[in-house]
């Protein structure tokens, strides 16, 4: 039996608006921006493709099953912008075929900087995911799928039974990640691995006509799947949601695609849709992964390097996480909401100068002309956050 | 391929930007082979010009023949010195009869030497302005420049004679009467090579003579070399020439020998602001006081310096005055050599506002120097150069707000600096160069 577990992350952030060193405004988000951007990306994938997974769940009798990470950042968003989107994914959580996983509410890079601000930004984001959809989340995924060692202990003091991570070749070796592992210093959670090949295959090769296997039916995919057998149990399908339609538009075929799919997958009778706390629950612990340094799922390197990997990220993350304190002890809940919105790691990706001369993925719906420009912006805002924290205690 | 370039001004003596590219350039061709026969207007004493083979008119005997003692860094460039600003002629109107019978003579003899058959098209020459020179908004055109860019062109035309060459490569609208005289004279092809035109110097406020010589050379050209899609756009809208006929050709900068970080003078708590440029209105000096300003009201720590000469100086020492910034002010005057090393040796920050900038190779050599850079938007350099900060010249309040944002966070200046270092690679005049031969040959006779 090969079981495809889907994953979909789900996230948008809370784009900054300009901020000058001579803005005297406290309000730092681009609404405006932040509406348009949400109601685009709403209208060619979350719209759809909600609505095509809620017919396919129905259409296969249960048979079909997904997972999502919904940030609390793309929450508010939906629930302000866009409540009809956000109630069908009440309606998806309501079939008991989809199971929702818990992140950083504000899809953050705390557990490199806050052992306690994660812990609080992880509790906070299974309390609004057991509000909404009904069932607490019992699988952690952090930002960007950003992993180690640690992260996996921390993660299984906080009460979690499985974690998710990149099937990164360097960590693997010649294991696959078709099965189900465990961390080397954690008791019971378990490692679901992203295939990052079949992953990637529909994630970014989907379109690309350059590409060998152009164009890929659901035939020819439910065949590579199928393969899995003999060697692994599980496909671990984890990619963004806006694949489909976003990243691979309409009209590439992608929802033809995914429509298609769980006929040929189910097909055979060998193999069939797990979510993720299902997939951990039916196959067996096969072995150990080490993973002593950090990993992620993004650009080759699959690294932290697309956040922390220049003076301007660190000094950045550095002085944010410096005012933790000051802004939790100021008990002023505005301040500590925008310090928290700060926190979302796409202000730091647009800060990247990796491979900016070239122009490439890091330009997805950023909203700079360069990563200085984004540091200086970011920056800026982070003098009026002390200002205010510094108004607070002249006040008392 | 062998090239018969014409050009204004050369190191040592130069005064802006045009000088610096032609001589990047002809090193580059140099590197790739590519022969140059380098014709400039005006004398250089010998003694500071060891880097190059020169023809001098003091040491000549005639003009056009090649000096005896031939050495110099470069291989294949020599340099040709034409006394265009040394002689007198009587009247416009006969320095044009002169050169007109000069240049069909001379076509004449060229085409049947070479069996006959003309192999370039006809070029018609100029309208020739009158010799007395209008000034207009350019009051940096010197007073019988006319009159020196038309000697300049008839010099050039005799010298032509005794040199073989497949192509005319002329710099800039000074030389632009003289590589169509040349090319029509000897009927090879001509490239101009737009490094300013009139509007980027004057604004709307145009000197017509100018501007009907720069459109002359142009449509005369075969090619025109532009150094920037700005300034392609300029050629294309204001001059009317067909879009297919321009090539874009970015300038460059030389790397220091030593790309070491350079050692950084000991010098007080005070961080430095660096303008460097001529103090003209394309420049932009007033968008860099106006953003002092602002930049000293939150961070007094700062000291701006304006190095260069130029019409707005005097405007610009008032304005500082105006403004109650005058103490945060140092005017240099005008910088050469190894004060400009060591001016950006001491800055922190180098801005170039400029209003209208066809390239600006000023901040490529400020990256050089390990200075990070603000640059206009305006700027053809900023189609090419991502590792700087950019404003558009008339925003002061953004153009502050970088100032002040480099001036407060090192790691700002750390990163512009070593992404911007790392940038400079790609500005290699042995690239600009191999860029001009394809051009070349797609326009040399019988060439690829």
């Amino acid at each position: 039996m090969a079981s495809v577990v889907f994953y979909f992350q789900v996230h948008q952030p809370f784009r900054l608006r300009r901020h000058t060193i001579f803005s005297s405004e406290s309000d730092y988000f681009d609404d405006v921006q932040n509406e348009q951007i949400c109601r685009k990306v709403v209208d060619k994938c979350y719209r759809p493709t909600n609505s095509l997974i809620l017919d396919l769940i129905k259409r296969y009798d249960g048979r079909f099953r997904v997972s999502y990470s919904l940030t609390g950042t793309i929450i508010e968003q939906l629930q302000r912008w866009c409540p009809d989107v956000f109630e069908s994914f009440q309606e998806l959580a309501e079939t008991g075929c989809v199971e929702f996983i818990a992140e950083t509410y504000y899809h953050s890079l705390s557990f490199l900087y806050s052992r306690d601000e994660f812990a609080r930004q992880t509790q906070m984001h299974c309390d609004l995911i057991e509000q909404l959809f009904g069932r607490r989340p019992k699988v952690f995924r952090n930002t960007e799928l950003t992993y180690n060692n640690d992260v996996a202990a921390v993660v299984e003091d906080l009460g979690f039974q499985a974690i998710l991570a990149e099937g990164a070749d360097h960590v693997l070796g010649y294991r696959s990640p078709n099965f189900v592992y465990k961390p080397p210093n954690c008791e019971s959670l378990r490692m679901l691995l992203k295939n990052y090949r079949l992953s990637d295959d529909i994630a970014f090769r989907f379109g690309n006509r350059s590409w060998k296997e152009w164009p890929m039916t659901a035939e020819k995919f439910a065949g590579w799947v199928d393969h899995i057998n003999g060697n692994g149990y599980i496909c671990n399908l984890f990619m963004d949601y806006e694949t489909f339609g976003e990243h691979q538009w309409a009209d590439t075929g992608i929802f033809d695609f995914l429509a298609s799919l769980p006929e040929v997958i189910l097909a055979t009778g060998k193999n069939d849709f797990l979510t993720v706390s299902e997939a951990m629950d039916r196959y067996p612990v096969v072995g150990e992964i080490d993973v002593p340094h950090m990993i992620s799922w993004a650009d080759t390197e699959r690294d932290l390097s697309a956040w922390v990997g220049n003076s301007m990220q660190a000094n950045a993350l550095h002085d944010l996480y410096a005012l933790a304190d000051g802004v939790l002890g100021s008990g002023d809940d505005e301040l500590i909401a925008d310090w928290r919105r700060l926190q979302t790691s796409d202000h730091f990706y647009y800060m990247c100068t990796k491979w900016f001369a070239d122009g490439d993925v890091h330009k997805y719906f950023n909203p700079y002309e360069s990563p200085y420009d984004a540091y200086i912006n970011y920056m800026n805002i982070l003098d009026s956050i002390r200002g205010r924290m510094g108004s607070l205690h002249l006040a008392r | 391929m062998k090239v018969f370039m014409l050009g204004w001004e050369f190191p040592p003596h130069i005064s802006g930007g045009l000088g610096t590219a032609c001589y990047g350039m002809t090193k580059g061709l140099d590197e790739i082979g590519v022969k140059v026969c380098f014709v400039l207007p005006t004398a250089v004493p010998i003694d500071t010009a060891s880097h190059v083979q020169f023809r001098s008119p003091t040491n000549l005997p005639a003009v056009g023949k090649p000096d005896s003692g031939e050495s110099g860094e470069f291989e294949h460039v020599s340099v040709r010195h034409v006394k265009a600003a040394l002689q007198a002629y009587a009247t416009p109107a006969g320095f044009e009869q002169a050169i007109t019978k000069m240049v069909a003579r001379q076509r004449e003899m060229a085409i049947a030497s070479r069996g006959g058959k003309a192999v370039t098209k006809e070029r018609r020459m100029a309208p020739l302005p009158s010799g007395t020179f209008d000034g207009g908004a350019g009051a940096h055109y010197g007073g019988d420049l006319m009159g020196q860019v038309h000697r300049y062109a008839r010099l050039a035309v005799e010298l032509a004679e005794s040199e073989e060459f497949d192509v005319v490569h002329a710099h800039d609208w000074m030389t632009y009467p003289a590589g169509v005289a040349v090319s029509a004279a000897t009927d090879r092809p001509l490239v101009v090579h737009v490094h300013s035109t009139e509007f980027d110097r004057s604004g709307e406020n145009i000197n017509r003579q100018v501007y009907m010589i720069e459109r002359n050379g142009m449509h005369n050209a075969d090619k025109v070399v532009c150094v920037s899609y700005l300034t392609r756009n300029v050629a294309i809208s204001r001059y009317d020439v067909p879009p297919q006929k321009i090539e874009v050709v970015y300038n460059a900068v030389d790397l220091p020998n030593n790309t070491e970080l350079a050692m950084v003078p000991i010098r007080q708590n005070e961080k430095i602001v660096l303008f460097l440029g001529r103090v003209t209105m394309q420049k932009g000096p007033e968008y860099f006081l106006q953003a002092a300003k602002k930049v000293i009201q939150k961070y007094p720590n700062v000291r701006f310096v304006m190095a260069g000469s130029g019409d707005k100086i005097t405007h610009c020492v008032k304005m500082a005055a105006d403004l109650k910034i005058g103490g945060y002010v140092t005017f240099t005057g005008f910088l050469r050599g190894a004060d400009v090393d060591r001016i950006f040796q001491m800055a922190d920050l180098y801005v170039m506002p400029s209003v209208s900038e066809p390239f600006g190779i000023a901040p490529l050599e400020a990256l050089s120097h390990n200075v990070p850079v603000i640059i206009s938007k305006q700027s053809g350099v900023s189609e090419v150069l991502t590792h700087a900060l950019k404003v558009d010249f008339w925003d002061v309040d953004e153009m502050a707000n970088k100032i002040l944002a480099v001036l407060r966070h090192p790691p700002l200046r750390k990163a512009l600096r070593q992404q911007g270092h790392i940038e400079l690679k790609k500005f290699s005049w042995t690239d600009s160069a191999k860029r001009l031969r394809e051009i070349y040959d797609s326009v040399a006779v019988g060439g690829a």
